[in-house]
Parts: structure tokens; C-alpha cells; sequence
């Protein structure tokens, strides 16, 4: 039953600020015990009346069994929906659909792997690094932010990794710079066999530019506005190259979130590419 | 006592009245995942066109007061992958298909109604006439009853007898009545509405159009009222036309109030993406708010609202054994 999504009310149990973050605690059965990393969780945010119609996805920064299996979900609040989860208190319910999503392909062997997060991206790392270590693989982070209360997951990093690199834009943490500046030489020091990052676009154009210099694959995860999650709603398309070397507009949410990063057309997000397949002028004409 | 669901399309019998809104469910794959697809009256797919489309660029989609816009730009895979991949797999299950057509000429929809003809599996033909017409400056065929009724006769001449052919209209028009009529007299055997309206948002942090395409299809609960409204006036003036009703249907009640306007099935969309089981919800809410009102069948209810002030609701001029003291 691994990864076939179910729909349940949740309850939340508790709730707590992550740096600059929110984090929610949901008892959500079901969704637990399905959970591989890389998935992710949708909600339906504003309650029974609300109008607010679409789903708001969120990252898994850790699931743990007891309590009858129990979600943490991450996020900032960005708008009205997020604000109104930024509100739940314990004992609210909530509608949570999961697990959603490609998860994170693993190493079959013990492999070294340095894990990327910028901003809350990091988030979704850390069950991958308990999965990782479960396998005896070697954990490095880098994680990074604009400033000290972006870095999300910091300590956690420290507790569970060979090394942990930190970086802030403006220096109030770590060392001065992008996850990116850090990456080369933390890839240099450890060896890695293997990338994996989450964040912005732009950082996961940065990382896989890194890991390609050298020759390494990079797992990314990408974060792009969705409507429903599952699949339908066809909103939340980026360009990727396929095994064919055909590019395709496919959904990160059913087809990723978890791509390999040299096949995401990062450049491209936001735009159709010319050569991508059905692209307008390769016969297509009309608009619904 | 159970409420007989079942709804006739023309001459196609449906187990009951609820189907997916085509663009709203892709190839049905998605929502297998989370219940069985036979529970559904039927399952309308995305609009297939002639050639894979890579629809438009993100973002494509903006929430808006109880609604969503939309500009997704008909992307698929194209009539040949429908026919080998996502056709079949509904087929083999034997799951009642109306399948959703989108071209930019009268060639193409013809083409596209030919290649479907001899498809196994294709329970109605819906002709999504929202495209921009490519031989008339880029005009919505929806906005011209002439323009609709060509595809649709071209459409209807082709495809077989024994399957349907619904003209899904438009909203954005000056008579919607009109152009209903034109489709009907080209030989539409059933008409779905609404379409979404065009609307259009603007980020204020952005200060740009939110969307890509700057504006996009209206859909959810904000377009419910304006759905209910083209339902009353095309079964007013055409009674005899089965309707599907679509436009911000999120819950049992929304469906009835399109089923008394005069919808015999109403088809769910935005409701999919805020809950995978919206279809099923909203056929048990339907089910309970007609047995609760003393009806045996929902086709007891479809245009009850436009009885005439006075009279008394029909299901109650029949005296019924349940009701008997």
C-alpha cells in the first residue's frame, strides 16, 4: 500500500515555530504508515465554508508512529490559507490527502550523500536522512537561508550528520553566502556519491549545476504552486527531459516532485520550450 | 427506501447523474487511486485534440473569492495516445466515458469525431466548443450559434447513431438560449454548461496579471448562480434537451439546485481538486436531500422549478404507498 494516497481528517497535536517557520504535528492515520521520503501532504485550508477551493501542499519534515502515526508538516505562511493553518491549535481538524508524489530514489548501496536545503526546503530532508542512515550511507547537510531564523532544521542536522555546513545570505549564521558557495567544497571533503536537494528554483538550478561539475547525479525537489495535488488539476507543470530526451510539461506533483536534477529544464520554468512536445507551433493552435 | 438515481443522456441509461467535468478528472487514473470509478455516472475526460499540446506556461492557475481561474492551455498527449493508452484502460473496465473533443477548425472536430467513431468505450461524444475558431479570427465557437451548429452537425454526421453527441456551451454570450438552439437543431442529442467563464486576477505583489495567459476560465462556487441560470433558461425554452449542468458544484445541494433548473446530470469540477471523493459526496448529498423531500426518482426532479407559482410540487400529487397512513 506504499505511496496509494488516502483522504483523512486529521487531528492536529501540537503546534510549534521552527525558526521562522510553522510546524504542525497531525495524528493522520493512514497517511503515516504510507510515507516515504520525498512525499508530500495536501490540506484543505479555511474550513467547511470556506472559499477558499484549492489544496495547499505542504512538506513531511517527520513522521513517527506512535500517537496512531503522526505527520509534521512544515510551512510559511504566504497568503490567506496558510495564515488560517498558522492559526489550527491542538485538537482542530484538518483534511489532509497523502502520501503524494514521487518519493526520493535511494542508494541500494551505502553511498556518501550530502543533503541540500535552503529555507524550509530542507524540511523534507530529514526523514531521507533517516532513511539514508538507516541504510549506512553517510549524511552531510548544507543548509542555508537569507538570514539565521530561515535556516530551517539546524540542530537536527548537527545531531544526525558527519558534517553540517551553514550558510546565510547576510552572514548572521554559518557562513556568508548561498547553500551553493558552500556545496563544492562539502562535496570535495566528503567524497559524495550523491545530491539531494530542496528549495527555490534557482537554488536547485545552482545545486545540479554543482553536482554535474562533478559528474555526481543530484536528486532535487522541487517546490511549485499546485491546485489539487493529486494529479487533475494540471497547474503545477515544469519542463523535463524524459529517457527518450523528449521534454514534456509534467506535473510535479504526480510525475515529481523528486526529479533528477540535469533532467529538469530549469532555465525554462515558467515557459513552454519551443522544442517541448506539443509546444504551439508544432501543430498546436487553439486555447480552451 | 432508496431514491432511483438513474438518469438518462439521450438514450444512454446512467447508474446515476454525477460525472467528472471534462479537464477536471484528466483520464480517470488519477481518481482510481482513491475510489472505484464505477461509483461515477460517468467520467468525462479532458478535451483530446488532434496533436499533443503542451498547453500554456505557468502559473496557470490563481485562486479567487470562492473560485480559481484557470489557463491550462487543453494540454494532452493527442487523439493517438488517448486512443492507445488512456481509452482502453477506461474501456477494458468498463467504465461509462463521455469523451471530451477540442479543435480550432470544423476539419479537426471531424477528424477527431472519425477517429473515435469505431473506439470501443465511447459511452458520449462531448464537443467542447470553448476553442478558438481558427477559420474566424480566433471567435469561441460557443459564441456563435452558426459557428457551434457547423461543428456540431459535422460532428453528429459522423459519429455513430447509438452514441450521444453533447455541445458543451459557453456562459460568455448574449443569448445563450440561441446558441443551445442552433446546437440542438444541428443535431446536438444533449447540451453540458456551463463552461468557465473568462476572468482575469491581478498579483498586487507582482503588480502583473497572476496568470501567464493573463486571463483564464472562472470555475468553483463563484460561478455556481450564473451555471443555475443558463440550466433554467435552456430548459425553459427547450425542455425535451437532456442538460448537464457543470459550474461550481460542491456539494449535494448545488447539484440539486441545477437538477431543478433542469439538469438530468450535473458534472463536478473544481469540488475534485479540494476532494478526491467530491463525485461520490455529492451523489450521497443529492441521494438525501431527495429522499428527504418524498422523492422516489431523481428524474421527479429535473426542471421541477419551473412549475408554475401555486402549484403543488409534482411528487406530492402522487399518493404513494410509503406516504399512506
Amino acid at each position: 500500500m506504499a505511496g496509494t494516497p488516502v483522504q483523512v481528517t486529521g487531528t492536529v497535536l501540537t503546534t510549534r515555530r521552527v525558526d521562522a517557520y510553522h510546524a504542525l504535528t497531525v495524528v493522520a492515520p493512514g497517511i503515516a504508515e504510507r510515507f516515504r521520503p520525498g512525499h508530500f501532504v495536501s490540506v484543505a485550508v479555511g474550513g467547511a465554508y470556506t472559499s477558499m477551493v484549492t489544496r495547499r501542499a505542504l512538506s513531511v519534515h517527520d513522521v513517527k508512529s506512535d500517537y496512531g502515526g503522526t505527520v509534521e508538516l512544515v510551512f510559511t505562511v504566504r497568503g490567506r490559507g496558510t495564515a488560517w493553518l498558522a492559526e489550527r491549535r491542538a485538537r482542530d481538524t484538518l483534511d489532509l490527502v497523502g502520501p503524494l508524489g514521487r518519493p526520493f530514489p535511494l542508494p541500494r548501496d551505502p553511498a556518501h550523500c550530502v543533503l541540500v536545503g535552503a529555507e524550509y526546503g530542507s524540511a523534507v530532508l530529514f526523514p531521507l536522512a533517516d532513511a539514508l542512515l538507516a541504510r549506512g550511507c553517510r549524511v552531510d547537510f548544507v543548509l542555508g537561508g537569507a538570514g539565521a531564523e530561515r535556516v530551517f532544521g539546524a540542530m537536527r542536522a548537527r545531531r544526525i550528520a558527519e558534517t553540517t555546513t551553514l550558510t546565510t545570505e547576510d552572514g548572521s549564521l554559518g557562513l556568508r553566502g548561498k547553500v551553493t558557495d558552500a556545496l563544492p567544497s562539502v562535496i570535495a571533503d566528503t567524497r559524495a556519491d550523491a545530491v539531494y536537494a530542496c528549495g527555490p528554483m534557482e537554488t536547485l538550478r545552482a545545486v545540479t549545476a554543482v553536482g554535474m561539475e562533478f559528474d555526481i547525479p543530484v536528486q532535487v525537489a522541487v517546490e511549485e504552486q499546485m491546485g489539487c495535488g493529486i494529479g487533475v488539476c494540471m497547474t503545477c507543470v515544469i519542463p523535463v527531459i524524459g529517457d527518450d530526451g523528449a521534454t514534456r510539461m509534467v506535473r510535479a506533483c504526480a510525475e515529481g516532485p523528486v526529479f533528477r536534477g540535469e533532467r529538469v529544464r530549469f532555465e525554462d520554468v515558467g515557459t513552454i520550450p519551443f522544442d517541448a512536445l506539443g509546444a504551439p507551433g508544432g501543430g498546436a493552435r487553439h486555447v480552451s | 427506501m432508496s431514491v432511483d438515481m438513474r438518469t438518462f443522456l439521450a438514450h444512454v441509461e446512467l447508474a446515476n447523474p454525477i460525472t467528472t467535468a471534462a479537464g477536471c478528472a484528466a483520464s480517470g487514473r488519477e481518481l482510481a487511486q482513491f475510489f472505484d470509478l464505477h461509483r461515477l455516472g460517468a467520467l468525462t475526460t479532458r478535451s483530446i485534440t488532434m496533436a499533443p499540446r503542451a498547453g500554456r506556461p505557468t502559473p496557470r492557475m490563481a485562486e479567487t473569492p470562492s473560485g480559481m481561474l484557470n489557463a491550462v492551455g487543453l494540454q494532452g498527449p493527442g487523439i493517438d495516445a488517448f486512443l492507445e493508452r488512456e481509452l482502453p484502460w477506461l474501456a477494458q473496465r468498463g467504465i461509462k466515458t463521455i469523451v471530451s473533443i477540442g479543435g480550432g477548425t470544423v476539419a479537426e472536430y471531424s477528424e477527431l469525431a472519425r477517429r473515435l467513431a469505431d473506439a470501443p468505450g465511447v459511452t458520449a461524444l462531448e464537443v467542447n466548443l470553448s476553442c478558438p475558431n481558427m477559420e474566424d479570427r480566433g471567435r469561441v465557437f460557443a459564441r456563435e450559434g452558426s459557428a457551434a451548429a457547423e461543428v456540431i452537425a459535422s460532428v453528429r454526421s459522423i459519429m455513430r447513431y447509438d452514441v450521444p453527441v453533447v455541445a458543451k456551451l459557453a456562459p460568455d454570450v448574449a443569448d445563450i438560449v440561441a446558441v443551445a438552439r442552433a446546437c440542438v437543431d444541428a443535431g446536438a442529442d444533449a447540451l453540458s454548461m456551463i463552461n468557465n467563464p473568462l476572468g482575469m486576477a491581478i498579483d498586487t505583489e507582482a503588480l502583473r496579471p497572476s496568470l501567464a495567459a493573463v486571463t483564464g476560465g472562472l470555475s468553483g462556487p463563484a460561478i455556481l448562480p450564473l451555471a443555475v441560470r443558463c440550466v433554467w433558461q435552456v430548459h425553459a425554452a427547450l425542455p425535451g434537451v437532456p442538460l448537464i449542468g457543470i459550474g461550481g458544484v460542491m456539494t449535494g445541494r448545488d447539484a440539486f439546485q441545477l437538477v431543478l433548473a433542469g439538469a438530468c446530470a450535473v458534472g463536478v469540477g473544481t469540488a475534485l481538486f479540494h476532494d478526491p471523493y467530491a463525485c461520490l459526496r455529492i451523489e450521497r448529498e443529492l441521494e438525501d436531500l431527495l429522499r428527504a423531500r418524498g422523492f422516489q426518482r431523481l428524474a421527479d426532479a429535473v426542471g421541477l422549478a419551473h412549475r408554475p407559482p401555486g402549484s403543488a410540487p409534482r411528487h406530492l400529487l402522487v399518493d404513494t404507498e410509503e406516504s399512506a397512513p
